[in-house]
């Protein structure tokens, strides 16, 4: 039996209670047992997270042990790894292995962590139930009738069915915190920049933002010490001083001012949920924390506004999978042309075609200001909303998802249906804000997600709250049964 | 109907996807229903807005004209689906 948390996992290293090599064969075999069923992963790097165990074993006897030193990881299938199939969830990169390392999984490896392998998700990182994934869905391992969320799904699944101990996401419209609520984990959306993009495969360059997903708060807090900080490669990137987030983790909480936005508790708002994040409310108040109604009067066009954005944005990003450089290639093109147009038929699915088919339109001559500036505008006006109340609240506390994880197959038909999943986390991420998603309760055995959104870079105060909450409840200790 | 299946034809060649002639209807059936829900957006007077480009509302930075990358030419073309003497190939172009 595998203990439960990084901290307790690190514990054991130090001790020598076990070795990394024990934990990743522990870990692997784990991946052996229920991967089929729930198809968490991709790709596992058997051979090379062995061999990466026993390297961290060496390490550690010459007391050269990093952050997470032993610690066994997964890596959202978008992170580009060298030598490693990366295919972000598509058939366009079926065969692809990067010449390069992304920023994010280099600061694992060099903070000691053993990569077990690379994680399913929604093709290029769009989708709300990893039902868009060309390696098929994954499955929620609360019920494997249900989705686990997305687009980082695979990760989702894998840390709540234990599969790893930790894995990496990313998060564009709510896909860290979507996943985390649906699968009953704690996962953090930095604020934009707060983490290199480099060697993250780009969705919408200007949401893009990686983040950790774990167990508890506390190893999320750790998780960020490894991710965070500016990176001279990524021209987006934060030059912000990077804190040590978990230093402020048990700092008390009296006097926290927490804002409940009305328009997050209306009528898109399961009743039962409504029940468990009154629950939440009242640890926070027995904590010292004081809360009042604040008003985010824009939330409703958010929604409208990111599905402009984000397809423009990917229109253009996607655009360099050419089929000449790397990449699906379709056979015997008849000219340049052809090769293109069916190369990209071919490789992208049809989740993705749409997003590219509507974020061209958008672009387009005639429709650019009725449709792309405008949601530029609207995403102002969305940002100020958040300005306005951060000016006297230090967090936001509401719900991360309108319903618990739906069922496989349910809202497949009606992309509208599925964009509106993400209401509730798509305007922090217009704003750029950090927020985090961590469970609350329960409902009809699958959990119930809140989610806690700060001011910029105030990742600390989040982990705070999010780790005084844990403290004071187990909803984070339940595991579903396998 | 915002959008009409000979747009859609526009549309595709721009975006460069091929698309089936029996997947218009429905990518085009798809694309009205995207674009009615985001035509919510009208509803509200920005004139006085200005657009939000980046959240931090950061300005690209410059850095110094230096060279920083070796070449890696080799690593890259290994991965690509054709070349030939260090050149991508593609089906000819001029006749």
């Amino acid at each position: 039996m595998l203990p439960e948390s990084i901290s307790e996992l690190l514990k054991g290293l130090e001790s020598k209670t076990f070795s990394s090599e024990e934990i990743t064969r522990a870990y692997l075999d784990k991946i052996k047992q229920h991967n089929d069923t729930l198809n968490c992963f991709i790709t596992v790097t058997e051979e090379q997270a062995l061999a990466a165990a026993k390297a961290s074993d060496q390490r550690r006897s010459e007391g050269k042990a990093g952050l997470i030193e032993g610690i066994p990881v997964a890596h959202k299938d978008l992170f580009c790894s060298t030598g490693v199939k990366t295919t972000c969830g598509s058939r366009m990169l079926e065969n692809f292995i990067p010449p390069y390392e992304s920023t994010v999984t280099g600061k694992f490896a060099e903070a000691g962590a053993v990569s077990l392998g690379k994680t399913n998700m929604d093709e290029f990182a769009m989708g709300s139930s990893n039902e868009n994934s060309y390696y098929g869905p994954v499955k929620n391992p609360w019920n494997i009738e249900c989705v686990p969320g997305g687009s980082s799904g695979g990760s989702a699944a894998a840390v709540a069915a234990g599969l790893c101990a930790a894995a990496t996401g990313t998060d564009t419209g709510g896909s860290i915190r979507q996943p985390a609520a649906f699968c009953g984990i704690t996962g953090l959306k930095p604020t934009y920049g707060r983490v290199s993009r480099l060697g993250m495969i780009a969705f919408a360059s200007s949401l893009d933002q990686g983040g950790p997903m774990a167990r508890t708060a506390e190893d999320t807090a750790l998780l960020l010490n490894v991710m965070a900080g500016h990176d001279p490669k990524d021209s987006t990137s934060s030059t912000q001083a990077v804190e040590d987030y978990t230093a402020s983790l048990n700092q008390d909480l009296s006097g926290t001012r927490i804002g409940l936005p009305k328009e997050y508790f209306s009528g898109n708002l399961d009743a039962d949920m409504g029940k468990a994040l009154e629950a939440a409310i009242k640890v926070y108040e027995s904590l010292g924390a004081s809360v009042e109604e604040i008003s985010l009067p824009h939330t409703e066009l958010s929604v409208p506004a990111y599905y402009v954005i984000a397809p423009a944005e990917a229109s253009a990003n996607l655009s360099r999978f050419d089929g000449v450089r790397y990449g699906h290639r379709c056979d015997s093109p008849k000219d340049l042309e052809d090769l293109y147009r069916r190369s990209r038929a071919e490789g992208f699915g049809a989740e993705v075609q749409r997003r590219i088919l509507v974020g061209t339109y958008a672009l387009s001559a005639g429709y650019f200001d009725a449709y792309y500036r405008q949601a530029q505008k609207i995403r102002r006006l969305i940002k100020e909303d958040f300005v306005r109340a951060f000016d006297h609240i230090d967090a936001i506390l509401c719900p991360t998802t309108p319903s618990t994880a739906f069922k496989i197959g349910s809202k497949t038909d009606d992309p509208v249906q599925m964009y509106l999943e993400d209401i509730f986390t798509i305007p922090t991420s217009l704003a750029g804000l950090p927020a985090m998603a961590l469970p609350c309760g329960e409902k009809g055995g699958m959990p119930v997600g809140m989610q806690l959104i700060g001011n910029y870079f105030n990742e600390s105060k989040l982990l705070n709250m999010a780790h005084k909450f844990q403290l004071e409840t187990d909803w984070h200790l339940r595991r579903p049964e396998l | 109907m915002t959008i009409q299946s000979d747009e859609l034809v526009k549309i595709a060649y721009l975006a460069k996807l091929q698309i089936d002639a029996d997947n218009t209807a429905r990518l085009t059936r798809d694309l009205d229903q995207i674009l009615n829900f985001v035509d919510q957006m009208k509803s509200v007077d920005t004139t006085q807005v200005e657009p939000l480009s980046n959240p931090l509302e950061m300005t690209q930075r410059l850095r110094k004209d230096e060279v920083t990358e070796i070449n890696q030419r080799d690593a890259f073309q290994n991965i690509a689906p054709a070349t030939e003497a260090g050149l991508y190939l593609v089906p000819k172009v001029i006749e």
